[in-house]
């Protein structure tokens, strides 16, 4: 396994329609790293993420996941190390029942029922949603969604979990449910979000984008600091470093920022 | 009743099919098939017939007593199709007026009889099929119909079909809300605005349908639907639903049952009365 466990070098991207929406982007991310990978909408965040798991395949540079560069011909063998979760959980949830769902990807790379069936309780487990098991998911609630679509991807066994807006739609009390759990995984994660709150709880690391562009890419306490940086690009630094207007208190917590590094 | 209890009310039903009861457990391919039989020996009847589908309404009733299926909720689904059935029937009595019989001074025509007919048909089958659902599940219905011999293609469209209504409903009810926000009168959308509007979920829809496939290559997708479900078999249980079934169903269609209760003191009385007077 690659010290690198995913580059992109000079990676461009336009859409059919000629919307550009990454330009030149490089970046390194290592084995066991929590990236947090933030902007404002239209930033080309999920274009970025999209390209991890060969949904696009890059127009311009190269991506490479392990040791394995993104192509139409490996795609089959990337898609076994990125695990993707949808911004909507309706797109990834298709199966009439959420262990069917769980199981679609265990199936798909030719496990026996009984051990796919095994990696379903696991999976659910995980997200603490063993109950919801034969529930259909269109009866499921967004935080039950959410956590059952981090379950489906959970069980294929993915090396780098890669996640598109996690905690949009979900009310606090569920948001902070996934926040503790996504702090239980030990994969090498990337989060797109412009919730910047969870990605100071949850990343070491920030890459900022703007534009299609990568505008910085540091310590997250660091970059959250720079308001300046966050301004430029139409973000707003977490409300947990904004301070208390009438005691000014808050600032402080940059510094106190010991967020532990993951265990590769 | 508004596109979102409906829908509300199907999911109610799909809900019952995860009971646990004999008749739950039966292998889905057999209540498909006694199904399918119900459904052509029902509807092949003549048009004016009306007594002789009464004993038809055994079949989903005892299936939805047996499944411990309320029977005033299946009922009352059921009656959702009145409107529709009534409106396809309403004309019979006024084209066909032919005289049948006389009930007292009341003379009978052709009209009256065929929708009698139409409207008890289309009751008995929907219930029925209501019943099926609630009995069996509506993917289990789907994964029958494969193990008979249904293509593959066809069985995914449906299932994803049954998945995504909602999916749709909520994004049709979504943006006729949002468009009645915006209306200053409260009135109906016009014939051009609903072709906007179907336009528009057309392309959402679209747009879903390439995710929702993006997110199946991405856990490994290759054409083949997986099925983790344990497969029911066939056995003995199964013989015996559709022996039974199917033998009552040959009798009441072939023996009009209530006319020969009705004829009963003739036969008993010894006096001369043809089977079908
Ligand atoms: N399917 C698409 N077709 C055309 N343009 C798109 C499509 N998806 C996204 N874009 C455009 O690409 C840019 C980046 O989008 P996206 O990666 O979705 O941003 P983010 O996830 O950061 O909000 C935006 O300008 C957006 O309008
Ligand atoms: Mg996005």
């Amino acid at each position: 396994m690659s010290h690198h466990i995913v580059e992109l070098k000079g990676l461009s991207f336009r859409y059919p329609d000629g919307t550009p929406a990454l330009d030149s982007i490089d970046l390194t991310i290592h084995h066991g790293e929590s990236v947090g990978l933030v902007g404002a909408n239209g930033a080309g965040k999920s274009t970025l993420l999209q390209h991890l798991c060969g949904v696009h395949v890059p127009q311009a540079g190269r991506v490479r996941v392990g040791d394995v560069p993104v192509l139409p011909s490996t795609l089959g063998e990337v898609r076994r190390t990125v695990g993707l979760v949808f911004q909507d959980p309706d797109d990834q949830l298709f199966m009439p029942t959420v262990a069917e769902d769980v199981a679609f990807g265990p199936l798909n790379i030719g496990l026996p029922p009984e051990e796919a069936a095994q990696r379903v309780d696991e999976a659910l487990a995980q997200v603490d949603a063993l109950h919801l098991k034969h529930r259909p998911p269109h009866r499921l609630s967004g935080g039950e969604k959410r956590a059952v679509a981090i379950a489906t991807v959970l069980a294929c066994l993915p090396d780098i979990m890669v996640m598109d807006e996690p905690s949009a739609n979900l009310d606090p009390h569920s948001r902070r449910l996934l926040i503790n759990l996504l702090r239980s995984f030990h994969h090498t994660k990337i989060l797109a979000t412009h919730d910047l709150d969870m990605v100071l709880d949850l990343c070491e690391r920030t890459v900022v984008m703007h534009k299609g562009r990568i505008m910085a890419d540091g310590p997250t306490g660091e970059l959250f600091s720079d308001i300046e940086l966050l301004t430029a690009c139409a973000l707003e630094p977490p409300l947990r470093m904004q301070g208390c207007p009438l005691c000014g208190a808050g600032k402080e917590v940059v510094s106190e920022l010991t967020v532990p590094s993951a265990s590769g | 009743m508004g596109l979102d209890s409906a829908l509300h009310e199907i999911r109610h039903l799909d809900d019952l099919s995860s009971k646990d009861t004999p008749t739950h457990r039966l292998d889905a391919r057999a209540k498909v098939l006694v199904t399918l039989f119900y459904l052509v020996s029902m509807l092949s009847l003549g048009r004016y017939e009306v007594s002789a589908l009464l004993p038809f309404a055994a079949f989903p009733l005892l299936l939805a007593v047996q499944g411990e299926v309320p029977l005033a909720l299946l009922l009352r689904r059921a009656a959702l199709a009145l409107p529709f059935v009534i409106f396809v029937g309403i004309f019979n009595p006024l084209i066909d007026r032919a005289v049948h019989f006389h009930v007292g001074p009341l003379a009978i025509t052709g009209g009256m009889l065929s929708f009698a007919s139409i409207v008890l048909r289309s009751l008995l089958a929907v219930t029925t099929g209501l019943a099926l659902v609630a009995v069996t599940g509506f993917d289990q219905i789907c994964r029958a119909l494969g193990r008979l011999g249904m293509p593959t293609t066809l069985l995914v469209q449906l299932q994803f079909l049954y998945r995504y209504l909602f999916v749709l409903a909520d994004e049709a009810l979504r943006m006729l809300h949002a468009r009645v926000q915006r209306c200053a009168k409260n009135n109906h959308p016009t014939l051009r605005e609903y072709r906007t509007l179907l336009g528009s979920l057309l392309l959402r829809t679209l747009d879903r349908a390439g995710r929702v496939h993006q997110a199946m290559l991405c856990r490994g997708f290759d054409g083949q639907m997986p099925d983790l479900r344990p497969t029911t078999t066939f056995g003995p249980a199964e013989w015996r639903f559709c022996a039974i079934w199917g033998l009552f169903l040959i009798a009441v269609r072939i023996l009009n049952i209530p006319q020969h209760l009705g004829n009963l003191p003739l036969y008993l009385g010894g006096k001369a009365g043809g089977l079908f007077p």
